[in-house]
């Protein structure tokens, strides 16, 4: 592979195949740890790290992998890195893994990482696999990043925790918006990007499932058909 | 081929191996770190609370200046041994969950919806250099939200003046109820006063505190939009200062010195 082809594997996640605004996946961990930017920073970290690695070993053993236990295997080697990042953290970031608690742990379950895995590491060389996780990885947080730079600056007026816009509760004069220290924001953040990405990059755009068929005309009630 | 079941089995069993290798390395090397942590992050809220915390100093020697108590809750004498436990590393909260250490409160008195409370719990006191009390730091705790916030409280040596309080886990809505971390809202209870005719009637009130009211020693201004959280600490207050929470302790300490 030429060193272009390894650019476009890192850099093709990052916005044209975002995992988060394209393939709308890792959600919930976007939604949860989203309202402090240094909290969501060190979930990035930790992601992008078990992304990365477990695309590795996964790709290093694609081989011997017996299919009918594939999935299990992966979810084995993706759930050691997990609790060895969860560990990291506890013993030298103490804080902020208190206030991420089960998030990190939660990485398990994030669809980015076991989609990655599956559709890109059981198929390609493990040198590929890495910088395919490392993109992805980069690309859930930059939508992460930017969710949370909203959220923490106009919720609390903070960014990482430096006062930006003072508070009125704090004698300052602006008034927070608690909308969005709640969850449920994030979802609107998240739409706003993804209309936004989608209305630059028509491609993106899914066509529709169905087609809207045309209003069927009401029952005759003069006719005894309904016998109800 | 890969699908035979010899080789299913050893690749998993090599994975299983390999895995529960690095992750054991990781959880035992790093485990005496993590302890070290979580104690930490106690002792500096404990500090913090009696209002003596610098971040310069090792916290290990500015631990040393308070004397640990166990406290028996149905006597309410205050004691220094209990059974064979260390009280260094004594956890009330730990010993509230054994059934054998604990007794569940009765819902009628349950206000703060505690549930079990240990029966010799633990607190602290500080002293000056010749071994006048300063203040008592108690552990408190209480349904808030959505979960229970755990905190300690200082309070003055006239066992009646609030001086700090402090929590270290709760699980309340960032920005709403979690503004109990909020410094500015926590400087507000220096000085509060707890019992009136040896009533509980510290209160967070709603709204804002009228200095000019009779009660306003008594009152804290609530958390605006988290109306559950401020009854909460209420509550919790009520309870812990409540007889079968510290008021006896608090009268013995109050004859001892």
């Amino acid at each position: 592979m030429t060193v272009k082809q390894y650019k476009q594997i890192l850099s093709k996640p990052l916005l044209e195949e975002n995992p988060i605004t394209l393939q709308i996946l890792g959600i919930c961990s976007a939604l949860a740890v989203t309202s402090n930017l240094l909290v969501t920073l060190v979930m990035c970290v930790a992601l992008t790290s078990v992304v990365s690695f477990s695309n590795l070993f996964i790709s290093i053993i694609r081989n011997y992998i017996p299919s009918s236990v594939r999935i299990i295997v992966q979810m084995t080697i993706i759930a050691s890195l997990v609790i060895v990042v969860d560990e990291l953290l506890k013993a030298y970031d103490y804080e902020t893994s208190k206030k991420l608690s089960v998030f990190v742990g939660l990485i398990i379950t994030n669809c980015i990482v076991m989609g990655r895995a599956e559709a890109f590491a059981m198929k390609e060389k493990p040198f590929v696999s890495f910088l395919d996780g490392l993109g992805n990885g980069l690309g859930y947080s930059i939508i992460l990043i930017a969710v949370a730079v909203v959220r923490e600056l106009f919720g609390s007026g903070t960014l990482m925790g430096y006062e930006i816009l003072p508070l009125v509760s704090n004698g300052g004069w602006y008034p927070a918006n608690n909308l969005l220290l709640l969850p449920p924001s994030s979802f609107i953040l998240i739409g706003l990007m993804i209309w936004g990405i989608r209305a630059y990059k028509k491609d993106q755009i899914e066509p529709n499932e169905y087609k809207l068929s045309r209003h069927a005309t009401a029952p005759d009630l003069s006719k005894k058909e309904l016998n109800v | 081929m890969n699908d035979s079941v010899i080789k299913t089995l050893a690749v998993s069993f090599l994975v299983c191996l390999f895995c529960s290798l690095v992750v054991s390395y990781a959880a035992v090397s790093l485990r005496d770190m993590q302890n070290l942590n979580k104690l930490n992050d106690q002792r500096i809220k404990i500090l913090k609370t009696a209002a003596i915390y610098s971040p310069d100093e090792s916290i290990e020697s500015q631990f040393a200046r308070l004397t640990p108590k166990f406290v028996n809750f149905s006597t309410g004498d205050l004691l220094d041994e209990y059974g064979d436990y260390d009280i260094n590393t004594y956890d009330p909260v730990y010993f509230s969950k054994q059934p054998e250490h604990s007794s569940p409160i009765p819902a009628s008195e349950d206000i703060a919806i505690v549930k079990n409370k240990e029966n010799i719990g633990k607190i602290y006191l500080l002293t000056d250099s010749s071994q006048n009390l300063e203040k008592v730091i108690l552990p408190i705790r209480g349904y808030g939200l959505w979960g229970t916030l755990f905190g300690y409280i200082a309070i003055d040596k006239d066992l009646n003046t609030i001086r700090g309080l402090e929590f270290y886990a709760h699980k309340e809505t960032p920005g709403l109820g979690a503004e109990v971390d909020n410094p500015k809202w926590k400087s507000l209870w220096d000085g509060k006063s707890i019992y009136k005719d040896g009533e509980v009637e510290i209160e967070v009130i709603k709204g804002k505190v009228d200095p000019s009211n009779q009660m306003a020693s008594y009152q804290v201004d609530g958390l605006s939009g988290a109306t559950l959280t401020s009854r909460g600490v209420t509550n919790m207050l009520i309870f812990w200062f409540g007889k079968s929470g510290y008021k006896e302790t608090l009268k013995n300490i109050n004859y001892d010195s």
